[in-house]
């Protein structure tokens, strides 16, 4: 041991100083990232930039002269809070929408903003604000359905441009939610409510009316029926149904009033009961 | 230098239990163990773990810590440890230690974990050389450069994701339907990777991207919908067709590398707030049934009723017009007999007799409309 450090120790130094100068400076730049290096305070170039020439890979500085700043590279998302937007027939309608952002131009947002952060907390008011434009300008009824219209493109033009400044770029813009505030959504439940109530209103009605036409409709065929047989001798059908109606009202029934006659014996049935004269 | 000084201090603080601050005893040499102390007996990386040469455990090394031999030596020595075997590393030839071979291994050992890769069957693999992505493995036993040179990330590719929205504890999401009614979804998207480069690459958080797209999607296509058309079976099947169309397209603009597999709504009701007045409708479709079905039964009744009679009269006239004089008079009486065999008869003969007779209807008509007349003219004279 000694005897190696007396004889190469002049190369076991420089191996010593090669090996901490490439640690301290090669850096790794992975796919996920883009990097920006600073040179006091300055940034002087960029790695594994959208368009650049550079990929990711292993790479050198300077050291202690120049650091790099690391930004991320794939889609950021920008999420906004719940804002209330007036329609332009006055209805209230509570949007969240968010944005899909990358960053294009790293030195400027380094410059500009400092990190992706900077960048979102620049960008949530000016998306609050254009999608509060864009849709104030329709009618509740669009607003609702503003995935057909230009409307979202716009906000998203509208953002990008604004975003440029930032070197980010707006891929596009999403509403997630659309939900009424507290007043309209209690006023919508109680038109649900009365809705339904109608409806409810309606199917009984129309049950009772289908079912006293079916009755009719009985009662009609029945009639007709009884029409068909009865008619074909009037005088015989008056004897029939005298006969049975007699039968029905004088006949004894259990539990019915005790029935007694007084009888003539000039009646029809007593005729013969007088013998013949 | 003073950092890496608190840095030998934690150490020692670690290894003999002492305070930090009390930089007195044992910890002193430690702490003292910069790199330059040992000028005339310099002895390369001053590793803990090695042994200092061919010395062995020489006593000018004092500030040496234990190591893993010294561990099994003393436990030898004292009998065992309670319980524990006497366990004694068997001397290598030439007495030396058997340190360099087991730390080779442990180091080879590191190697293979992180340069072998299994990828199962619906896996596949990224692999980034020193960041930068160079590869996609497919399913297979891979070989790659060790650890801070390549990385492999294996993910399932082929497996089949899902995402439930809402989230089982989260409250109910209403959404907005085009006649501005709410109605309260549920539902799951199935979703696996298409392209592993994109999914890795394009997205800092693809799945919750999945999930977000999935809910844009599905508020637009509700919003396209009339209320009743979410309930019914053929309009969720349309919204589940849309919502996968848009959140593909959505996603594929991302170039987010996923497949959205299908969209299941799994439950449309309408809010708690109203759901009694949807359940009413429902009463009242049974109750129209129930009133229909009663009038069927009425009029089944009726129908048989009136046929049962036409056709007894039918009967009784094709007898009647054989011999109308004879059936009648037979009618006629066989009717009185049930009828007058069943009663009380009176036969009275001569006319202007008036029997006593105690009918309720004389008697009411009698006695009724005096009472009702009588307070009148005693108020009013008044």
């Amino acid at each position: 041991m000694e005897n190696l450090w007396n004889n190469y120790r002049s190369a076991v130094i420089l191996t010593g100083l090669a090996i901490i100068a490439f640690f301290t400076s090669a850096y790794i730049v992975p796919e996920e990232e883009q990097v920006v290096v600073i040179r006091t305070g300055e940034p002087v170039g960029t790695v594994n930039t959208p368009n650049g020439s550079t990929g990711a890979g292993l790479y050198f500085r300077i050291p202690l002269i120049e650091s790099v700043r690391r930004i991320e590279k794939r889609l950021l998302d920008l999420e906004m809070t719940d804002e209330e937007v007036l329609s332009n027939d006055q209805q209230r309608l509570l949007v969240n929408a968010y944005a899909r952002f990358r960053i294009t131009d790293p030195v400027r947002m380094v410059e500009r903003a400092g990190t992706t952060d900077g960048v979102r907390t620049a960008l949530e008011p000016i998306l609050n604000s254009v999608l509060r434009q864009e849709l104030g300008r329709r009618t509740f009824q669009d607003m609702l359905t503003a995935e057909r219209g230009a409307a979202l493109a716009n906000v998203r033009t509208n953002l990008d441009r604004q975003a440029k400044q930032y070197g980010a770029e707006v891929v596009n813009v999403q509403i997630k939610r659309t939900d009424l505030p507290e007043a309209p959504l209690e006023s919508a439940f109680r038109r649900m409510e009365s809705d339904r109530e109608r409806e409810a209103r309606t199917i009984r009605s129309q049950g009772a009316r289908d079912a006293v036409i079916i009755r009719a409709e009985a009662d009609a065929e029945a009639a007709k029926t009884y029409a068909d047989a009865f008619g074909k001798d009037a005088r015989f059908y008056d004897f029939y149904r005298a006969m049975k109606s007699y039968e029905t009202t004088f006949a004894n029934r259990e539990g019915g009033p005790e029935n007694s006659m007084v009888l003539s014996p000039d009646n029809e049935y007593l005729r013969q009961f007088r013998g013949r004269r | 230098m003073s950092t890496f000084g608190d840095y030998t201090r934690n150490i020692g603080l670690a290894m003999a239990g002492k305070s930090p601050w009390g930089n007195d005893g044992g910890d002193k040499p430690e702490s003292g163990s910069g790199g330059e102390s040992g000028g005339d007996k310099p002895k390369g990386p001053r590793n803990p773990w090695l042994p200092g040469g061919g010395n062995g455990n020489a006593p000018e090394e004092p500030r040496r810590s234990a190591n893993i031999e010294d561990i099994f030596k003393n436990r030898g020595k004292g009998g065992g440890g309670p319980g524990g075997p006497s366990f004694q590393m068997p001397r290598r030839p030439g007495g030396k230690s058997w340190l360099p071979f087991i730390i080779g291994l442990i180091v080879i050992a590191g190697l293979a974990s992180t340069s072998l890769h299994l990828v199962a069957a619906q896996e596949q693999a990224v692999v980034k050389t020193l960041g930068n992505y160079t590869r996609t493995l497919s399913p297979g036993l891979h070989l790659s450069a060790p650890y801070p040179i390549e990385t492999v990330d294996i993910e399932d590719v082929q497996g089949v994701r899902t995402v439930r929205i809402p989230d089982s504890g989260q409250e109910v999401k209403l959404i907005l339907t085009g006649d501005q009614n709410l109605v309260d979804l549920s539902y799951i998207v199935r979703w696996n990777i298409n392209d592993l480069e994109d999914f890795k690459f394009r997205l800092v958080e693809p799945i919750e991207t999945v999930s977000e797209a999935a809910e844009a999607a599905m508020r637009a296509s509700v919003a396209e919908k009339e209320l009743d058309e979410t309930f019914s079976g053929q309009g969720r099947a349309s919204i589940e067709q849309d919502v996968r169309e848009r959140m593909q397209a959505t996603l594929d603009s991302y170039q987010a590398g996923i497949r959205v597999l299908g969209v299941e709504i799994e439950k449309a009701d309408p809010p708690a707030q109203v759901v009694d007045a949807f359940r009413d409708v429902q009463v009242a479709e049974q109750n129209a049934d129930a009133a229909r079905n009663q009038a069927q039964g009425y009029a089944q009744q009726v129908l048989a009723t009136a046929q049962g009679e036409a056709e007894a009269f039918n009967k009784v006239y094709e007898e009647y017009r054989m011999a109308p004089e004879v059936t009648r008079q037979r009618m006629y009486y066989e009717t009185m007999e049930r009828i007058l065999s069943q009663t009380d008869k009176t036969v009275i003969e001569a006319d202007g007799v008036t029997p006593y007779l105690p009918l309720p209807e004389v008697r009411r008509r009698s006695t009724n409309p005096p009472t009702a007349v009588t307070p009148a003219p005693n108020s009013g004279g008044q």
